[in-house]
């Protein structure tokens, strides 16, 4: 039965992955300036060569057939070549994804810690000049552009997880911090502190059951904030990772690169949401 | 109402006001260009200095309140309602509908929108009016910015539907999306909350960004998006600290916002 | 007190110690040597290739200057073309033929040896139709196939089926491949070759081993032991890096960032004056585009053209955008490039006044600060540009102002640059737009795709099947006089009446020519920044760093 159920989650996770990387080549094929290349403009190029150009994206201008074609030759390990950069597609993506694994991962790390800690302390204190002096905190972080917090990053010389964990916190700290204020202010919470339960009893009996399933879907929600944070980050501080790549592609309309980043931040966010959501029907002793 | 709250509405009310009093604050207007005096720092003739073609910055700021403070709340409510119908129906009704409405949410998470957003651009006529431009931005922004909050709020209201209130009014009699609405959205206000203040000022930066697409607020007009943008030159902006008003401004509006809408927070709490 | 032995142990032991510091003292300065012979500079994108053959973006550019071995280098100091990996040449009378006397005893740097046969090969490849390169295509000056003779191992003779205008300093950026050597394009002749490459991060160069060339003491160039190349597509990014002393310069330096360095260190920063390229702005003449017929007609007049052009204000353009590093353009051609450009041609004056004028003897009225036209319709048009480029968004928000005080309403659109190119070139759904002219060469016959009337980058019209003007009529004859003839006087005639056409006419409003500012740091000996591309290190071979 366990192993069905995690077969129909794989199975819908991998479908909506495809159907995604459809939706992703049928976006860019329809957008303008797909067909183009900025090489057309150089005034040294005569008009055999132009139309040349124009024809190397020729295979693409029927998307469906095109990325069934992609599929095809992806389940024999040809992801295709990058059209921007002359390479393997398949070769970009390996060298490029540990790092952005390491960047999103501790990134994710630094603001959940951060989060917790933060949003924990306020429901703890009660004090209403911690609860405005971490909204005001939060509140100004949100209000840096992320472009802004790669370029301090590189000037301070700091990683560029923190610029990540920066930009993800305060969209965390809001949820986790209301979730948590709800939390506490049951009946019952109030019930186990008049009775001397610690604060720590309380936490993990009483609170963390309840609000589980919201932060486990909050955790799955930030991976994909992350993953999106990574792009202004590497581009900014020069690191070679995915995110670099997706506005590489995204800028030159290259569709091999662009279908496969799609697919694969697909997969990573289904997982990340599905694991949460998984989890979540555990705890609540639901059917998953 | 305790003191911060005070502080906060006065501090809201100040800025609403300055910013409708900009006609008589910064008469010359958001658009003339004082060219000798490009690039300047603060002075008795320009308070916050000009930008790099010689506008005047405080002008641009308050002008640029209007906009900002007005679309950026209405943008963000619109994605609130579209994650609670979406996220909390979804979660309320559990099953095929919940897994289904969460694989869309999670595709919807993936897609690169950016093409969507150049498709928009080009099916607009370059001559669209500053007012049009703005508002589908806003407009987009909004359809397009529920998708967080959504696996969120269907998380809670996946946990609020088997709980003991709901199974009591369902035990009288209440169905259906009165349920929904009564019973199981009242509890989701602190996600609800949350999700609206986050997005006013991710809504505000991320209108400065669609401006590489030519959406967006249209030269010569101001918004607090393209006035912060001016910080990612921020090697020159260190030694240029009035540069940082508009960031500091938005900080404060939307700390005041939160603190303001605190009180709500603890009554739906 | 210790004893005798126990002291010799113990001496013995200090001296090892000792022995020890001063090898690990030499291998840091060892290693702080072989630093110090590293130049360290910034690529704004990715190279596309490092096959020199099918160049055509800017950092790929940059890779072959550093790494190819051509026959003649034009010294972008004097401007004068010298010989490379050719002694000497000979240009026929007709501009068809060129015979290149090849030095001898050079070798690739894989060691395979450089003769008559490779320079062969290598133009064959260029001259291959299904290449497409920009580089093959400045020498496709008529239909046929190019012809290579080789004469012996260090001569040979390359004839073309038409006349090429300047065609010896067209072999300035043609890098001769290896045709025997297994590493192919990676086998180079120049001062520098590509030893590591992590993709979106670094490029590194070594010092090419066989390089052949020395210098007037005999020592071999190039002095530097290796150029690292980081891509950096960021300019405030590469601005700070700079400032921390993590790379050694910046070839192309904005204005505003020029200013700043130069308030606290001006030895680092450099005005070279006046560059080749130019900025301009261009209407939207393609008589199927989709615009009003009304905004076709005006587009479509010279009057119009002539008059929106005195109505900008080109000094302020140039004082406040590039904070006074360009000059008011003139036409086609930058004052900086002494022989071409036309010295009868003054930059347009900024005369609202006059411009009004002229557009009210065309039918034009004011009426409450809006100027309209015949029919009534309110003068207004959009300016698009791209994106991320602030001098271009400041210009066009600049000349908003100005045209306003003439009653004619602009909507500035900044677009990503693939939707502006196809607008520009297939949907031609567009009114007006703001671009530049980067990397421009010296000769005219560079631009002949932009003035054809027939070609796809006769930007305002292209593909005309007939010339739909007589003034474009004309300069297609005067482009084609210029580009088969082989006597410069006569050249420089044609293109003088080119340019006071392009002037008189106006299809092209140009805006400004831009100043070549470097920044180069301390640590670099020996570089001396000039207008040409590329401006910093174009005598790499001859930099050394402290």
């Amino acid at each position: 039965m366990l192993g069905q159920r995690i077969a129909r989650h794989g199975l819908t996770i991998l479908a909506t992955a495809l159907v995604g990387g459809l939706l992703a080549a049928t976006l860019v094929r329809f957008a303008p300036g797909f067909d183009t290349d900025e090489a057309q403009l150089d005034p040294h190029l005569n008009s055999a060569s132009i139309q040349a150009l124009r024809e190397t994206r020729t295979e693409q201008n029927n998307i469906v057939r095109f990325y069934f074609h992609s599929l095809q030759r992806a389940f024999k390990g040809d992801l295709g070549t990058s059209i921007s950069l002359g390479q393997p597609v398949s070769t970009l993506l390996r060298d490029r994804t540990p790092l952005t694994l390491r960047l999103v991962g501790m990134g994710l790390l630094l603001s959940w810690a951060a989060t917790l800690a933060m949003a924990l302390s306020a429901a703890w204190l009660r004090v209403s000049a911690y609860d405005a002096l971490s909204t005001a905190i939060s509140g100004t972080l949100l209000c840096i552009p992320a472009a802004v917090l790669a370029l301090l990053s590189v000037l301070w010389n700091v990683p560029g997880a923190l610029a990540i964990a920066l930009i993800v916190f305060p969209r965390d700290y809001r949820y986790a911090r209301n979730l948590l204020a709800k939390a506490y202010s049951q009946p019952h919470i109030i019930t186990a502190r008049a009775k001397g339960l610690s604060e720590l009893r309380i936490l993990f009996w009483h609170v963390v059951p309840v609000i589980a399933p919201q932060l486990l879907a909050l955790g799955g929600v930030s991976v994909s904030l992350a993953i999106g944070a990574a792009i202004p980050v590497e581009a900014l501080c020069g690191l070679a990772g995915v995110g670099q790549l997706a506005w590489q592609a995204a800028l030159a309309r290259d569709l091999p690169l662009l279908i496969n980043i799609t697919i694969m931040v697909t997969l990573v966010t289904l997982l990340a949401n599905s694991s949460a959501d998984v989890i979540g029907h555990v705890l609540r002793g639901q059917e998953v | 109402m305790n003191v911060w709250r005070r502080v906060a509405c006065a501090v809201l009310l100040l800025v609403a006001g300055l910013s409708l009093a900009a006609n008589v604050l910064a008469p010359a207007g958001y658009a003339k260009q004082y060219r000798e005096a490009a690039d300047s720092g603060p002075s008795s003739a320009h308070w916050l200095g000009t930008d790099e073609i010689g506008r005047d910055r405080f002008a641009r700021v308050l002008y640029g309140t209007r906009i900002s403070l007005l679309l950026a709340p209405a943008a963000a409510l619109l994605s609130t309602l579209m994650a609670a119908l979406i996220g909390g129906l979804a979660g309320y009704l559990g099953g095929a509908w919940a897994r289904g409405a969460m694989a869309v949410t999670d595709l919807f998470l993936s897609l690169p929108w950016l093409f969507l957003l150049i498709t928009v651009r080009a099916l607009m006529p370059l001559n669209v009016s500053p007012v049009v431009s703005v508002l589908v931005t806003f407009l987009m922004l909004g359809l397009l910015g529920w998708t967080s909050a959504a696996r969120v709020l269907c998380a809670s209201a996946g946990s609020f539907r088997d709980s003991d209130f709901v199974r009591q009014a369902r035990a009288s009699g209440v169905r259906g999306l009165r349920l929904f609405w009564i019973h199981v959205m009242p509890n989701l206000k602190p996600v609800l909350y949350a999700q609206f203040w986050i997005s006013i000022p991710a809504f505000i930066l991320s209108e400065a960004n669609l401006g590489i697409l030519g959406l967006g607020v249209v030269e010569p007009m101001p918004s607090w998006g393209s006035l912060l943008k001016e910080l990612e030159g921020l090697v020159s902006v260190g030694s240029e600290p009035w540069k940082f008003v508009p960031l500091i401004l938005l900080a404060v509006v939307v700390t005041s916002f939160q603190i303001v809408m605190s009180k709500q927070e603890e009554v739906a709490a | 007190m210790k004893a005798p032995g126990v002291k010799v142990a113990e001496m013995i032991s200090v001296s090892r110690r000792a022995l020890l510091l001063a090898l690990v003292c030499l291998g840091i300065l060892g290693s702080v040597a072989a630093a110090q012979g590293e130049l360290r500079f910034c690529l704004r994108s990715e190279p596309k290739t490092f096959d020199p053959l099918k160049v055509e973006d800017e950092a790929s550019v940059t890779v072959r200057y550093l790494t190819g071995g051509v026959l003649v280098r034009m010294n972008r100091q004097t401007q004068a073309l010298e010989p490379e990996l050719a002694q000497s040449w000979k240009v026929s009378k007709d501009g068809k033929q060129i015979t290149f006397k090849l030095r001898s005893g050079i070798s690739f740097s894989d060691g395979t040896p450089f003769s008559a046969e490779d320079v062969a090969y290598t133009v064959q490849q260029l001259m291959d139709p299904a290449l497409h390169s920009p580089t093959g295509d400045t020498f496709r000056s008529g239909p046929g196939n190019v012809e290579t003779k080789i004469i012996s191992p260090t001569q040979i003779s390359i004839t073309f089926p038409a006349s090429v205008a300047g065609l010896d300093r067209q072999f300035d950026q043609v890098a001769i491949v290896s045709a025997h050597s297994g590493k192919k394009e990676m086998a180079v002749l120049g001062p520098f070759m590509v030893a590591d490459y992590k993709p979106g991060a670094t490029l590194l160069l070594k010092r090419n081993p066989n390089y052949w060339k020395t210098d007037a003491q005999g020592r071999k160039l190039p002095y530097l032991e290796s150029i690292t190349l980081d891509i950096q597509p960021n300019r405030d990014v590469e601005m700070l890096r700079f400032k921390r002393g993590e790379i050694d310069l910046i070839n192309s330096l904005d204005s505003e960032y020029f200013d700043k360095l130069a308030a606290t260190s001006p030895q680092l920063v450099h005005d070279a004056g006046a560059s080749l390229d130019s900025e301009q702005m261009w209407f939207n003449e393609v008589a199927k585009a989709p615009l009003p017929q009304y905004k076709k007609n005006w587009f479509r007049s010279a009057n119009f053209r002539r008059a929106i052009s005195e109505a900008i204000n080109r000094g302020d353009l140039a004082r406040v955008v590039f904070r006074g590093h360009a000059q008011p353009a003139v036409g086609p051609i930058s004052p900086a490039n002494k022989f071409w450009f036309n010295e009868k041609l003054k930059p347009a004056a900024y005369s609202p006044d006059a411009a009004l004028k002229a557009l009210q003897a065309e039918g034009f009225r004011m009426e409450n600060g809006e100027l309209k036209d015949r029919e009534g319709n309110a003068v207004v048009f959009s300016i698009i540009t791209n994106s991320g480029n602030k001098a271009r968004e400041r210009m066009a928000t600049m000349i908003q102002e100005d045209l306003q005080k003439i009653g004619v309403h602009v909507n500035v659109v900044t677009l990503d640059f693939p939707s502006l190119i196809e607008r520009v070139t297939q949907s031609f759904d567009y009114e007006a737009i703001l671009l530049g002219l980067t990397n421009v060469g010296l000769d005219p016959n560079e631009q002949m795709n932009v003035w054809l009337s027939s070609s796809e980058n006769h930007q305002w019209n292209p593909q005309e099947k007939t010339p739909e003007t007589t003034w474009e009529a004309e300069i297609d004859r005067l482009m084609q006089a210029q580009a088969s003839s082989a006597d410069a006087k006569k050249r420089k005639e044609s293109f003088d009446r080119v340019q006071e056409i392009a002037v008189e006419q106006a299809p092209f409003i140009y805006l400004v020519n831009r100043n070549a500012l470097s920044a180069v740091s301390q640590r670099v000996q020996g570089a001396s920044p000039v207008i040409l591309v590329p401006q910093t290190y174009w005598n790499v071979e001859r930099l050394s760093v402290k």
